[in-house]
């Protein structure tokens, strides 16, 4: 008898590893960066509508930002657009964008037809800064504190919940404007 | 208008898979005619809904209306017709339609070629895949809608991932999902026998054909995916154990055990309750694979999107599916009655240590797969298996397995006779030593000490498999399709077993960075990198080198490697410079610009490559060739039994 029910039981205990796998996979979905804990990576780049001026890494140290890599070609930042005008409204953090292998004109063109969130843009043309932060796919959102320490990192568009519960609860208490 | 037009027509099929769910099992528990009557034709309506659905879609993507999402995340005006098809499959809630639409496709076959099967079991039959379908159908309405819109709409589109962006992963998708989906067939039969609470060697019958067709399906569609990560990848290499592609292989090697133990079945009536099981397992799988590409619990590099909700979802449908067909083999099982007897070296035996050997395999790398979810959800610290487990375990099972093979084919049922058939086991070894240590020994020199044992047995399988059709020939026999395709299917499997080991042993590879005008000396071959100019296709550029490859300093073959960078998603792809030989592949793709002139290239000398792909391929035709056998094919055949039946009760 025992040999007809071993295989439900099997089932039973797969079924419970692939339900522990569901739930913990939210935090999976966060990609446990690399980078976590550790100081951002430097960078030079020039900033987007302002020829000849650059942004680097150590213009921002001092207090916590926030990096957010898109480009036009990204349909999941068109979603992601609203909610972060209406995070820059809050006017809690730097929200730095990352213009991701983009067109200056193209990006220019649809921050003014869209609304600009960013308090500045910087232009990563060939990609490379976007491989030091170990970017996966647009748009990707970090957490950098006032130490210069990437401290979280979110994949895939925005949300208000998700800025409320991971970004603003990060910063230090008192810090908040 | 259109596209709300197929969402329209999804849901209506998701109505009409649950009336064909609810009157299929219920009409047949209740027996009543008038309910069964309502299932035929609610397949074949569900078959045009989602025809008229993936139709909207198709033409959604033809004529760029980038209003709908799903089409601006995988399309672009630039992409090519055939691969604007295509990208109906290229991602997730267009994977899921396919999925249902194939699923259709097979129950409306079912629906038509199951006229001659009683009324009651057809009608749970259909049930049981109505209730599949209704669950894919609610999961894709309600969490994957392919036909949202998306206002405003994009100018254009993001296009294809441009890594589907060929012509073998193209088709890779439907040839593997007719194969997974084929499985449901096989495990509906499996729940109408449980619900009927019979089954006899007629039902063995009815099943296999749908099965082994079902596997080639599978066997196709595995063996266009390692083709493609072969040219495309640039590493060039054909399996990579990745989570995805395991998720392919389980339901392959446990529904190449239920082919074989269906043929007990149908032969002797024996491992009754264990063809069940292997029934649920195989489909099982197939919706574990799919769960496992789907809800992004493993990251991979096929699996791109992770979302919870729709993992829970799938998880949920397994339970129910799964745990419910468990539960009915949990109680209806022990009922069945195997007739017992037959010899340890009887056919019945080699059979039962082919399916221990293979399911001991799809467990191994079940285990692999799942491995990191394992160790997540028992506290362990996180691990991931690679290739040095397969390496280790894979073989275990397989090698036995392989010997048995080439043994057990001599094997007759009930009593093995093996005695009799001794000759023929330690001739065809004799032969199948003296070829495979020539080749090995005499072709290729000095090797792991697996290989010449790979080499001899994957002969030794080919040599025995034809025995016995050049026996019959010789006595005048004709050969049935059925006999056909099983010497062609365990060709296929000597093949692959030769070719594998050859390709693992005798592999010669080298990195090296290289400006053009220089020569890479490698073996008796050179690799000569003669020029690399720019190109342009529809929608990329890119990089295109001449490679001329020099044997004892005779020009053999023009290899003309690319990179090529996809202008929408501005990603760059390698494509390998390949050309094929009978029994090697050159091999070069050109991977980095490394400054100044100076390229970084990877070549590649890999024996009988090809001949891994060819075996895939004769499995797949001898599994059709078995499928079409007489037995099954001829509605005469059915009828003479109905009518022998009749006039037996006449008299």
């Amino acid at each position: 008898m025992t040999r007809f029910i071993l295989p439900a039981a099997i089932f039973v205990a797969l079924a419970g590893v692939l339900y522990v796998g569901v739930v913990h996979s939210p935090n999976k979905s966060t990609m446990q960066s690399a980078l976590l804990g550790k100081a951002v990576p430097s960078f030079d780049l020039p900033v987007l509508g302002s020829p000849g001026m650059t942004l680097t890494n150590t213009q921002l140290a001092g207090r916590p930002w926030v990096l957010n890599v898109w480009g036009t070609w990204c349909v999941a930042c068109r979603e992601e657009h609203e909610a972060l005008l209406a995070i820059s409204k809050q006017n809690a953090l730097p929200l730095v964008g990352l213009n991701w292998k983009d067109e200056d004109d193209a990006a220019i063109d649809w921050l003014r037809q869209l609304g600009n969130p960013y308090t500045v843009v910087a232009v990563d043309s060939d990609g490379r800064t976007a491989i030091d932060f170990g970017v996966y796919g647009a748009p990707e959102t970090f957490f950098i504190d006032a130490d210069g320490r990437v401290q979280y990192r979110h994949v895939g568009p925005m949300t208000d919940e998700v800025w409320q519960r991971e970004f603003l609860s990060r910063i230090p208490r008192g810090a908040l404007p | 208008m259109i596209p709300e037009l197929g969402h329209f027509a999804l849901i209506l099929a998701l109505v009409l898979s649950a009336a064909q769910a609810f009157f299929g099992i219920f009409g047949a528990s209740r027996n009543d005619a008038r309910w069964q009557a309502v299932v035929r034709p609610a397949v074949a309506g569900q078959f045009v809904l989602l025809c008229t659905a993936i139709g909207a879609l198709v033409y959604a993507f033809v004529s760029f209306d980038f209003s709908v999402l799903y089409v601006a995340s995988n399309s672009n005006s630039a992409l090519p017709t055939f691969y604007r098809v295509a990208a109906l499959w290229g991602a997730h809630e267009g994977s899921l339609l396919l999925w249902a639409w194939i699923l259709a496709a097979w129950t409306l076959s079912v629906a038509i070629a199951s006229r001659n099967l009683p009324a009651s079991f057809a009608s749970r039959v259909m049930g049981v895949l109505g209730l599949i379908s209704f669950g894919f159908l609610l999961f894709t309405v309600a969490t994957s809608n392919p036909f949202e819109r998306i206002l405003p709409a994009p100018a254009d589109g993001r296009d294809l991932n441009p890594v589907l962006q060929d012509p073998a992963l193209a088709i890779h998708p439907p040839m593997l999902y007719f194969g997974y989906v084929g499985f449901a067939v096989a495990f509906a039969f499996a729940c109408a026998a449980m619900l009927e609470g019979k089954l006899d060697q007629v039902w063995a019958r009815w099943t296999r054909p749908w099965t082994t067709i079902a596997w080639a399906f599978l066997s196709v569609g595995i063996a266009l995916g390692s083709w493609w990560a072969y040219y495309e990848l640039g590493w060039g290499g054909y399996w990579f154990w990745d989570p995805v592609e395991n998720a392919s292989f389980m339901p392959w090697l446990v529904g190449t055990a239920l082919i074989h133990s269906l043929a007990a079945t149908e032969k002797r009536g024996v491992f009754k309750s264990w063809t069940l099981l292997l029934a649920i397992l195989a489909f099982s799988l197939s919706l574990l694979g799919t769960f496992l590409v789907r809800s992004g619990v493993l990251t991979s590099v096929h699996s791109f999107a992770a979302d919870p909700t729709r993992g829970l979802f799938i998880l949920a449908f397994l339970v129910i599916v799964v745990g419910g067909a468990l539960t009915l083999y949990a109680w209806r099982a022990p009922m069945l009655k195997s007739p017992a007897g037959f010899e340890p070296t009887a056919r019945e035996a080699f059979l039962l240590y082919n399916n221990i050997l293979l399911v001991a395999a799809a467990a191994l790398v079940l285990v692999g797969t799942l491995a990191p979810l394992i160790a997540d959800a028992t506290g362990m610290a996180p691990i991931s298996v690679g290739s040095p487990y397969y390496d280790l375990m894979f073989p275990l099972p397989m090698v036995p397995l392989f010997v048995l093979v080439a043994i057990g084919i001599h094997a007759s049922w009930k009593r093995g006779q093996l005695g009799n058939h001794r000759r023929r086991i330690f001739v065809g070894l004799a032969i199948a030593a003296l070829i495979g240590l020539t080749i090995v020994y005499g072709a290729y020199g000095p090797a792991k000490w697996l290989t010449p044992f790979g080499v001899v047995i994957g002969i030794w399988i080919i040599v025995s498999s034809l025995f016995d059709p050049i026996d019959r020939l010789r006595r005048r026999l004709t050969l049935s399709r059925a006999i056909i395709g099983m010497t062609v299917a365990h060709i296929g499997l000597g093949v692959c077993v030769l070719a594998i080991s050859t390709v693992e042993s005798y592999t010669m590879e080298r990195d090296a960075a290289i400006a053009p005008g220089e020569t890479l000396a490698f073996g008796r071959y050179a690799y000569r990198f003669d020029s690399i100019g720019e190109i342009e296709g529809p929608n990329y550029d890119g990089l295109r080198a001449e490679v001329t490859v020099l044997r004892d300093g005779a020009p053999v073959a023009v290899l003309h490697p690319e990179r090529r960078n996809y202008w929408v998603q501005r990603s760059t792809l390698t494509e390998a410079g390949i050309a094929s030989r009978w029994n090697t592949d050159m091999f070069v793709a050109v991977r980095e610009h490394l400054g100044g002139n100076r390229w970084s290239v990877r070549v590649q000398m890999r024996p009988l490559i090809d001949w891994v792909w060819l075996a895939a391929g004769l499995m797949a035709l001898g599994g059709v060739l078995a499928a079409t056998d007489r037995r099954y094919r001829t509605r005469e055949a059915a009828q003479e039994s109905v009518a022998a039946q009749g006039s037996a009760a006449a008299t």
